[in-house]
């Protein structure tokens, strides 16, 4: 067989490869649509979770899912497929052939965004169902959603690529639940203590939560918040290409 | 143009040196076997031709191109260049035939990955994920992967640890026919069979340098061997002054002797009378020629 692949092809062939073993995977699926579904759920049906009784408030939790859906899937379900694939070996193989390191980071970079939209649109169709409806700021929650991948997906690499494949899973989920918890996600900043409630505008979840809150909510983009992701995705980026190790 | 060229390699992790000087000529179009014991240097030596490690110091050239390479020259070298690591290099959860089939599909040109799997033994159409496969069905995985691409230059790090008889036999003949086609190999295995069934080219490391090399023949040489077993601590004096010269006996381990040398039909006849005359059984007696672990493994000892 002959094709001319080209590093446009190899990329989407690497990116269809990861997807499709994403989304066959169960415990990924759990992360990326069960866990934001189920919040969904029970942020909407439940008074288990403090949230706001005013107009927006589905509005407010369709935000709060969101940003869960992209953390789940861009930081705790990314670092742990990675690290287990660095354990097994598959990252050196995959590095003997003509797939070079920029093209396996962009394919898999491509299948994050693939599997966030993914499990975005699965929360979307559910808040419709719930009787939400999409404001004009739907388009800058599409904006902020792709920020969110930016600014979380490299914190995923440089975590798998410095650490056992053990370790990875553990501190995965375990900044995984702080920061859906305490980094001003689905506890609005609001409600946490006041040194919390300082930071939180400044980490990518809380930035992420809030501008996706704004957009959806008020139709507002929140330039700050952009800065902030934006900050969050150069700085592990320059942390990844440091540390991060094939094998 | 040889198909691998290392001059004066050095490989270091921290204090321990891996690789220590390591000169090598893999020639083009043959099957170049590395072996030696464990810590030999050999999987540092194949993960430093194939760009997975730094060399300390020293270069490498393979197909004609130094590595470790960048740009296009390492995309022109991984288009023909296979390979198959020591262990793993595979996704735990992929299917053999999808996974085979990706790896095919980063290259501009590919065997039919469901031909190559059935080649190797592992059925195309299983849907087992490969982390439930056995180890020998895993590493014929792996080997597909190395070999899917067309390359004219394969690495293969113990290509047949786990695999069963037949395995290994089917492996074999899979190699050769791909070798008289123009593959170039260069296999490490700690298994004499694989290298007296494929290597045409030996090369016998140990403590990160090479001891010798040449063909079988050449490290095996031209001795006879006569074994036998028989009481403890015979002799054997005797019957080596009544044999060729430079014919030696050795005891090692006590009970069981060897016989090296030119041995001719009379030197024959006088090993079998003394056996006799010393309580030795004729089915004790074995005649052969002294083998390649045999050979290997008093270079490594006295190196």
């Amino acid at each position: 067989m002959t094709r001319s692949t080209g590093s446009l092809g190899r990329i989407r062939r690497q990116a269809g490869w990861e997807t499709r073993l994403i989304l066959r995977n169960g415990e990924q699926l759990v992360l990326t649509v069960i866990i934001p579904v189920g919040l969904l759920l029970a942020l909407t049906l439940t008074d288990l979770l403090p949230q706001s009784d005013g107009p927006n408030s589905l509005a407010e939790s369709v935000a709060t899912v969101l940003t869960v859906s992209v953390i789940s899937a861009a930081f705790t379900s990314l670092a742990i497929a990675t690290g287990f694939e660095r354990r097994s070996g598959a990252l050196r193989m995959l590095s003997t052939t003509p797939l070079s390191p920029g093209e396996l980071l962009a394919g898999k970079a491509l299948a994050t965004v693939v599997v966030t939209l993914i499990s975005s649109g699965v929360v979307v169709a559910v808040a419709i169902a719930l009787g939400w409806r999409p404001a004009a700021g739907a388009a800058w929650a599409v904006l902020l959603i792709l920020l969110g991948i930016a600014a979380w997906a490299p914190w995923a690499l440089t975590l798998a690529g410095s650490l056992r494949a053990e370790a990875v899973l553990a501190v995965a989920n375990g900044v995984f639940l702080v920061v859906i918890l305490f980094g001003g996600v689905v506890i609005p900043a609001s409600a946490l203590p006041a040194p919390l409630a300082d930071v939180t505008g400044y980490l990518p979840s809380g930035a992420l939560a809030q501008s996706l809150t704004e957009a959806l909510a008020d139709g507002q983009l929140s330039v700050t918040s952009v800065v902030v992701l934006v900050a969050w995705g150069v700085a592990g980026t320059l942390a990844g290409a440091r540390t991060f190790r094939w094998s | 143009m040889p198909a691998v060229v290392i001059r004066d390699l050095v490989i270091r992790y921290g204090a321990r040196t891996a690789v220590s000087g390591l000169d090598l000529t893999a020639p083009d179009g043959e099957v170049t076997a590395l072996v030696g014991p464990n810590g030999a240097g050999k999987t540092s030596t194949v993960e430093a031709c194939v760009g997975l490690r730094e060399p300390t110091s020293g270069t490498i050239d393979v197909l004609g191109t130094r590595v470790p390479a960048g740009g296009r020259d390492r995309l022109a070298l991984h288009e023909r260049v296979g390979v198959m690591l020591q262990d793993g290099g595979l996704y735990s959860t992929a299917r053999p035939l999808e996974m085979v089939a990706h790896v095919a599909g980063l290259h501009d040109e590919s065997e039919d990955p469901s031909a190559l799997l059935e080649a190797l033994g592992i059925d195309p159409s299983s849907r087992t994920p490969i982390r439930r496969l056995s180890g020998g069905e895993q590493r014929r995985v792996a080997a597909a992967t190395a070999l899917i691409g067309r390359p004219r230059l394969v690495f293969l790090d113990e290509p047949t640890a786990g695999l069963d008889t037949a395995g290994r036999r089917g492996f074999h003949d899979l190699l050769r026919q791909r070798v008289t086609e123009g593959l170039s190999v260069i296999l490490t295995t700690h298994l004499m069979d694989d290298v007296e069934r494929l290597a045409d080219h030996v090369v016998v490391m140990a403590r990160g340098r090479t001891l010798a090399e040449g063909s079988v023949d050449d490290l095996v040489g031209g001795d006879d061997t006569v074994m036998f077993s028989g009481p403890l601590h015979l002799p054997v004096l005797d019957l080596e002054s009544a044999l060729p010269p430079g014919t030696q006996i050795q005891e090692a381990p006590a009970g069981r002797y060897r016989i090296d040398g030119t041995l001719d039909p009379s030197a024959l006849a006088t090993i079998t009378a003394w056996c006799g005359q010393h309580g030795v059984q004729t089915r004790d007696i074995q005649l052969g020629r002294r083998s390649l672990e045999d050979v290997v493994h008093d270079l490594v000892s006295t190196s």
